[in-house]
């Protein structure tokens, strides 16, 4: 094949039109030790039976790593490697360089394979955003990067991250005597850093697994569009969150309700919402952060004014982000008020 | 017969006047890598340069990704590696410490990835010039490294890299290291054999039963605890004991397809045999030593040197053999292991341990010389020389290291 017509060619992935309509293959099984209620397994699970056979998938190191491939056991149907904590990025573009360079070169059959790499909130958020960044710059290589976002070092024995919620209460930041709250940083945007920050990156989305047909849907949209994409899935983790496993659909659920995750995608630079996320930016009420906040034992020693806080942030990412839970630049009226003031 | 046969082979060649690096890029067109990865630090970097023109140039065509760190550069090859493709990276001094955590997946997972240390001190003070320290890091790690002396050799020595280490029978990471500045950027005529003659020497690289690909659905390094480690790490060394038949074998091929080569892969013998004090080395420390010894030759001295190529797997045996004959033996390391017996360099210990089991154990005593690309001058070496002969005539060694023109 000759180098300069070798494109980007992807697979025909097809959305899913409603829960009928899915395939029943799996080709993420039984061989696993994940916890009851872990939505990260199904997220995973979901993830590659929209992606289909003919996919590579990397795993970075993590509890979808550990928990997932412990040696002569494995419940990856497709092929599947491991790579480092902070290499999601590297991986998929090592991965996808690859196979470009042999199949272009002829050394190897030409089709479209899926590559696909995983990373939990710590891998892709903190440890391997740098490599990530550069991953969706590379728009010759087609690769989707998903980031399973249980907001903690969830396999390490739940430490924080730079995606773990205002005040949480983790093994690195315990509530004590003296101070309440260790764990003050707000949690990353990361969505939209990727989506911002990355012009030539043509899918960004943030999917909920509570939402199975559309978080299909959005991995199959990342997998066809060509070059590199990104997206954000936030999973309740009973372990780490400290509820009960029944409710790990339910939260995912008050996670979007409240306002507190917002469910859109970006694709070729145009914001748009879906799900209820939808309904919240068309004028719906959103549910207070408590009803979530106060079903989960890492908030369990929240005070009134810690819960107002949290309340207050989540507000101003609606009313006060120039496109709102995307981007967090003041909008523009809200400048010239400032302004007007001095 | 052979010699007609060696002249006629290298006629084929065209001659280039190129450094080390420009070589090494050489070898890369030919081996007709399919994925490369750079990254920038000084020395090694000029291969990265050379490769970029070649692809620009459409001389060579594979994929050419600049990474945003040594870390991602050496993931980045790692997993093209997994697929199939014939990969290539490098790097130089920290550069290749900020790679470290990649370094060390690679010989358990298998991937014979071929990389080129420009060597280079390592910080801190800030320092260009060559020091061994950054790629002895990985020397019990499962890498494959060899130490290399000119441009020829570096051309040469890239094309075995691959054999070996993509040999099934191995699969495991080569590094070449080579000075910085003395060769990465000196340039020497050097002889650039034909494509097809390459193609010869060196098959495609096959993952076989390893190939990540949907035909192959494998899952590749899963959790293994202490149930699986330790047989791991098992099948890493015994893949390095089997290097060693591999690469005499590749190097034995390669005079044969080539005509050119030296008959001991592991190490270079000057002026060794009859030698009273045998001088050990690794890298372009030898040219000083080669003009020192012809002058003491001259003056009835009988001094030969040693230079180590195969750092790993270390020729220990082989070595024993050609010292134990010497009457007191000097090693000079271009590097430094703090805390270690003797307080020697990296390279005075491993040959005191390989003598251990010989019957006749010459004194041996250990410089430390050349740090950070300072010049090994010939008094350097004639001063070292002395002290050996000192050594040879008490029969003892001196059980110190001694830093050979350093500021005191």
């Amino acid at each position: 094949m000759a180098e300069t017509t070798f494109g980007n060619a992807t697979q025909v992935l097809e959305p899913f039109r409603g829960i009928k309509k899915v395939t029943l293959e799996e080709y993420f099984t039984s061989g696993h030790r994940t916890c009851q209620g872990c939505e990260s397994a199904l997220v995973m699970k979901l993830m590659v039976k929209a992606a289909g056979p003919r996919t590579i998938v990397l795993g970075s190191t993590g509890c979808m790593y550990v928990a997932n491939t412990t040696y002569y056991t494995t419940p990856w149907v497709v092929p599947w490697m491991h790579t480092q904590l902070g290499s999601s990025g590297s991986a998929a573009l090592g991965t996808a360089a690859g196979l470009k360079a042999l199949m272009r070169k002829g050394k190897m059959k030409a089709e479209p394979i899926n590559v696909i790499a995983f990373c939990g909130d710590g891998g892709g958020a903190d440890m391997g955003l740098g490599a990530i960044s550069a991953t969706l710059t590379h728009k010759e290589y087609n690769s989707l990067i998903l980031l399973y976002d249980n907001e903690s070092y969830a396999n390490t024995d739940i430490q924080l991250s730079g995606l773990t919620p205002y005040g949480a209460h983790t093994t690195f930041s315990p509530p004590g005597k003296v101070h309440r709250l260790i764990h003050k940083r707000w949690k990353k945007n990361v969505a939209g850093l990727m989506a911002a920050g990355h012009p030539e990156c043509r899918y960004v989305a943030t999917v909920c697994a509570s939402y199975a047909v559309e978080m299909m849907n959005k991995v199959r949209r990342a997998l066809t569009i060509g070059g590199p994409t990104f997206i954000h899935s936030l999973d309740p983790c009973p372990k780490g969150w400290d509820y009960d496993p029944m409710l790990s659909h339910e939260l995912g659920e008050l996670a979007i309700e409240t306002g507190i995750f917002p469910l859109y995608e970006v694709e070729d630079g145009v914001v748009k919402y879906y799900g209820k996320t939808k309904a919240i930016v068309e004028g719906r009420p959103r549910k207070p952060v408590r009803e979530y906040l106060l079903k989960q034992g890492r908030f369990a020693h929240f005070t009134e004014e810690d819960l107002a806080y949290f309340q207050e942030k989540v507000d101003q990412q609606w009313d006060q982000w120039e496109i709102p839970g995307v981007v967090p630049f003041r909008k523009l009226d809200a400048a010239q008020a400032a302004l007007n003031v001095k | 017969m052979a010699t007609v046969t060696a002249t006629k082979a290298a006629s084929e060649d065209k001659e280039l006047l190129i450094s080390g690096s420009e070589a090494v890029a050489e070898s890369l067109t030919l081996a007709d890598i399919d994925v490369v990865t750079a990254y920038p630090i000084r020395p090694y970097d000029t291969v990265m340069q050379a490769i970029a023109k070649k692809i620009a140039n459409g001389q060579l065509i594979a994929e050419y990704i600049v990474a945003e760190g040594e870390h991602s550069q050496f993931e980045i090859v790692k997993h093209a590696s997994t697929v199939g493709a014939r990969v290539f990276c490098g790097s130089s001094g920290v550069g290749w410490m900020y790679a470290m955590e990649c370094l060390v997946v690679t010989p358990p997972l298998r991937v014979p990835m071929v990389c080129l240390v420009g060597n280079r001190a390592l910080d801190d003070p800030g320092a260009f010039g060559v020091e061994h320290n950054d790629a002895l890091v990985v020397r019990d790690l499962g890498w494959l490294l060899c130490w290399i002396d000119t441009s020829q050799e570096a051309l040469d020595t890239t094309l075995i890299a691959y054999r070996v280490a993509e040999d099934r029978r191995i699969f495991l990471p080569l590094a070449i290291s080579a000075d910085g500045a003395f060769l990465t950027h000196s340039q020497a005529i050097t002889m650039v054999p034909p494509k097809e003659k390459v193609d010869r020497y060196l098959p495609r690289y096959d993952r076989g039963d390893l190939l990540l690909h949907p035909d192959n659905p494998i899952t590749v390094a899963p959790q293994a605890n202490e149930d699986w480690v330790i047989e791991i790490r098992r099948q890493n060394d015994e893949a390095m004991k089997r290097a060693v038949g591999v690469i005499e074998e590749a190097y034995a091929d390669f005079r044969r397809v080539f005509g050119r080569g030296p008959e001991n892969p592991w190490f270079e013998e000057y002026m060794a045999d009859d030698a009273e004090i045998i001088l050990v080395g690794m890298g372009t420390i030898s040219l000083p030593i080669k003009v020192a010894i012809r002058e003491m030759r001259a003056k009835g001295k009988k001094v030969g040197l040693i230079r180590l190529r195969w750092f790993r797997p270390f020729p220990f045996e082989r070595l024993a053999k050609a010292l134990s004959g010497a009457q007191a033996i000097g090693v000079i390391d271009r590097d430094y292991s703090f805390g270690s017996p003797f307080h020697s360099g990296v390279v005075a210990n491993e040959i005191r341990a390989s003598l251990y089991n010989a019957d006749k154990r010459p004194p041996l005593l250990s410089f430390i010389c050349g740090l950070g690309g300072r010049e090994v001058t010939l008094e350097d070496v004639n001063k070292a020389v002395d002290m050996c002969y000192a050594a040879a005539k008490s029969g003892k060694s001196d059980a110190k290291t001694h830093w050979l023109g350093v500021r005191e």
